[in-house]
């Protein structure tokens, strides 16, 4: 037999490992307790000073295990820094936690540039609501029975058998009773919402159900103004849709676009994978569709409230106008400086 | 090993589950996919919690005002379209990727790549339940609502549509629903972090074997060819041997056997009272050999390796 010998109780005195561990240890155990709090009672009950620390233990575990996992054959240590550090990273990684801050970020500059980016995609949407609702308008305008066919369902005792004068009746009516409105409001908002959402989903069934959605929305659009103008009642009808329709068409429009980006992810993903392509586009499609849903809360007060109370046309003109001019703005202009600022900086980073 | 399973002593969780990704500061960690059952039990739960919330105020508020106020019936509607479309969004980024319900099951919401998970993300994996559960809930189960007289072939499609979203997530490799595939994440269990003794440190081993009040004094020896036949593999399979709970039956007959199967195998010739301390030490010596080996660039990974 060889000379060299190991007796077995001197080993651990000379061991990497243990060592390694003997010294490590409090770091982890501290790593521990900081998570176990945050889990329990949140991120916010943490104090001060155990928030400046949380960075700082959890790189240092993390070099644990890395040193670990090259020194130390002792599986159940491995394991358990691999799954503390895994506890760590949901606390470290997880999403940013102040909500304000990301919230004005948000309006501030995220959805204004995404909107920008998806620009090609909203004209898309667009054309196809246009073009749609100018087919139903010249079709219903030579006969009226085809109103029928494009806004049957949603004529709601609207139609070509109505008179002009209930149809006058129904642009200027008013109501009144601020739990009815109210209700109603809400109602819109959910039930357009909803739809809106939709349409942003089934752009994964490739933005085939997306675009059907877009195009029976400019059916009904365009019948609806071909039958009001044959009455004369062309310019009334604008003013009891453009008040609230300059946000909620936008708003549709930004919808069908988020669903025809995920289409486009999943039918031409280009250089990427299909996945990331999915990953990018998917992302950016979700921000515009909140935002989608924040006019559509907008629209809905407007068509609610506005529209049920307030019956003068160059009043209505003018809230139209003013709706308009602020989204031109707003996603026209709104957090550019930072747009220039982020490409800058990934030039910065390609460099 | 005669009807040991070494699997079971090892790692539990099914390999084919187990994911790695690389955190920003460049070191690989690995996740397990959290399985189906688990998430179909959280989302139940989750949306049980929804139920109650909607209902409980509801009741609460007509209590309160007596009656059905108009203005209780906006609330209700907007609460619920709050709800249904933004309650998982919510909790997501709040509570680092857990609803109520997740965290109940233990499973979270990771970014696959190993980044931060962004907002986006999650409202676009939640968003997205709209197509994947509520559409086809309701064309099921009220269809009348949304398309009156809807034909058979009408309930029969959104029946085959709903099937093929919700089983969407067991028919591919990365448990992925349509949501996750949009917004590049992955559902994840969350690792549960327990510091066991190290087998080596005395201290830790020391109440064991005096308990047992038959501490030999001479220790057991190894020569360096004694130690030169198993790997970490093997090693590490001791390692789950020597944790399994002291003192059961079960425990008491793996720790014969595997010292019988050791001693025979790399010849042992001393005398062995304690299989349990003979098991210990040889662990130790093995340990500290193979550690010592790796320091050196070489790790040996199971006894069929060079």
């Amino acid at each position: 037999m060889p000379a060299a010998r190991h007796p077995g109780p001197a080993a651990p005195r000379q061991m990497r490992s243990l060592e390694f561990r003997r010294e490590r240890e409090a770091t982890w155990k501290a790593l521990e307790d900081t998570i176990a709090t945050a889990d329990k009672r949140g991120l916010r009950t943490l104090s001060a000073e155990q928030l400046t620390r949380l960075p700082h233990l959890y790189r240092a575990t993390l070099s644990s295990l890395s040193v670990a996992r090259s020194i130390s054959l002792d599986r159940a240590l491995t394991d358990y820094l691999e799954n503390l550090v895994g506890r760590a990273y949901f606390v470290v990684y997880g999403t940013r936690q102040h909500l304000v801050r990301q919230l004005s970020d948000f309006v501030r500059w995220k959805l204004p540039s995404t909107v920008r980016r998806a620009k090609w995609h909203i004209l898309v949407a667009a054309l196809v609501t246009v073009a749609a609702a100018t087919a139903a308008y010249q079709l219903t305008a030579d006969d009226l029975d085809y109103y029928y066919a494009f806004a049957g369902e949603m004529a709601q005792g609207r139609t070509p058998a109505s008179s002009t004068a209930e149809l006058r009746e129904g642009l200027y009516h008013t109501e009144s009773g601020s739990g009815m409105l109210a209700t109603f409001a809400a109602s819109l908002f959910s039930h357009n919402s909803r739809i809106g959402i939709l349409a942003f989903a089934t752009g994964f069934v490739a933005g085939l159900p997306t675009l059907l959605l877009l195009f029976y929305n400019g059916l009904v659009l365009g019948a609806f103004v071909a039958l009001f103008a044959s009455r004369g009642l062309g310019v009334d009808l604008w003013a009891w849709m453009l008040p609230h329709g300059a946000t909620e068409l936008t708003a549709v429009m930004l919808c069908g676009a988020a669903g025809l980006l995920l289409a486009h992810a999943l039918v031409f993903p280009g250089a990427h994978t299909r996945m990331d392509s999915l990953r990018e586009r998917g992302r950016a499609a979700a921000v515009i569709v909140v935002g989608a849903v924040v006019m559509l809360f907008i629209a809905g007060l407007i068509e609610g409230v506005f529209r049920q109370t307030v019956t003068s046309v160059p009043i209505r003109f003018t809230v139209a106008a003013a709706t308009a001019a602020w989204w031109i703005y707003y996603f026209g202009f709104v957090g550019r400086r930072r747009d220039q600022l982020e490409a800058a900086e990934r030039a910065e980073v390609a460099r | 090993m005669t009807r040991l399973s070494v699997g079971a002593l090892l790692r539990s969780d099914d390999p084919k589950l187990v994911r790695e990704i690389v955190t920003p500061e460049g070191i690989p960690l690995r996740f397990t996919l959290a399985r189906a059952g688990d998430r179909a039990a959280a989302f139940l739960l989750d949306m049980l919690l929804q139920i109650i919330v909607v209902v409980a105020i509801f009741w609460g508020l007509s209590l309160a005002v007596g009656g059905a106020a108009s203005w209780l019936t906006a609330l209700i509607v907007l609460l619920a379209f709050l709800l249904l479309n933004f309650y998982f969004a919510f909790f997501e980024v709040r509570w680092q990727g857990a609803t109520p319900g997740k965290r109940q099951i233990g499973i979270r919401v990771i970014d696959a790549r190993g980044g931060q998970l962004e907002t986006s993300a999650v409202l676009a994996r939640n968003l997205i339940r709209e197509l994947e559960v509520w559409m086809p809930l309701r064309f099921l189960f009220a269809s009348s609502l949304v398309w009156p007289d809807a034909p058979g072939w009408a309930r029969l499609f959104a029946g085959a549509w709903a099937f093929v979203f919700l089983f969407m997530p067991v028919c591919n490799r990365d448990r992925l629903r349509v949501g996750d595939m949009i917004a590049g994440t992955r559902v994840v269990l969350h690792p549960r972090a327990v510091l066991m003794p190290d087998l080596v440190d005395e201290a830790a081993a020391t109440p064991m074997v005096a308990a047992a009040g038959t501490r030999p004094a001479a220790a057991h020896a190894f020569s360096d060819a004694q130690l030169a036949i198993y790997g970490i593999y093997e090693l590490q399979v001791l390692e789950g041997v020597l944790r399994t709970s002291p003192g059961d039956s079960a425990h008491v007959a793996a720790v014969r056997t595997v010292a019988e199967k050791v001693r025979n195998k790399i010849r042992y010739e001393g005398e062995v009272t304690d299989d349990e301390r003979f098991l210990r030490e040889f662990y130790a010596a093995q340990r500290a050999h193979l550690e010592q080996k790796m320091l050196f660039g070489q790790r040996r990974e199971d006894k069929f390796s060079k």
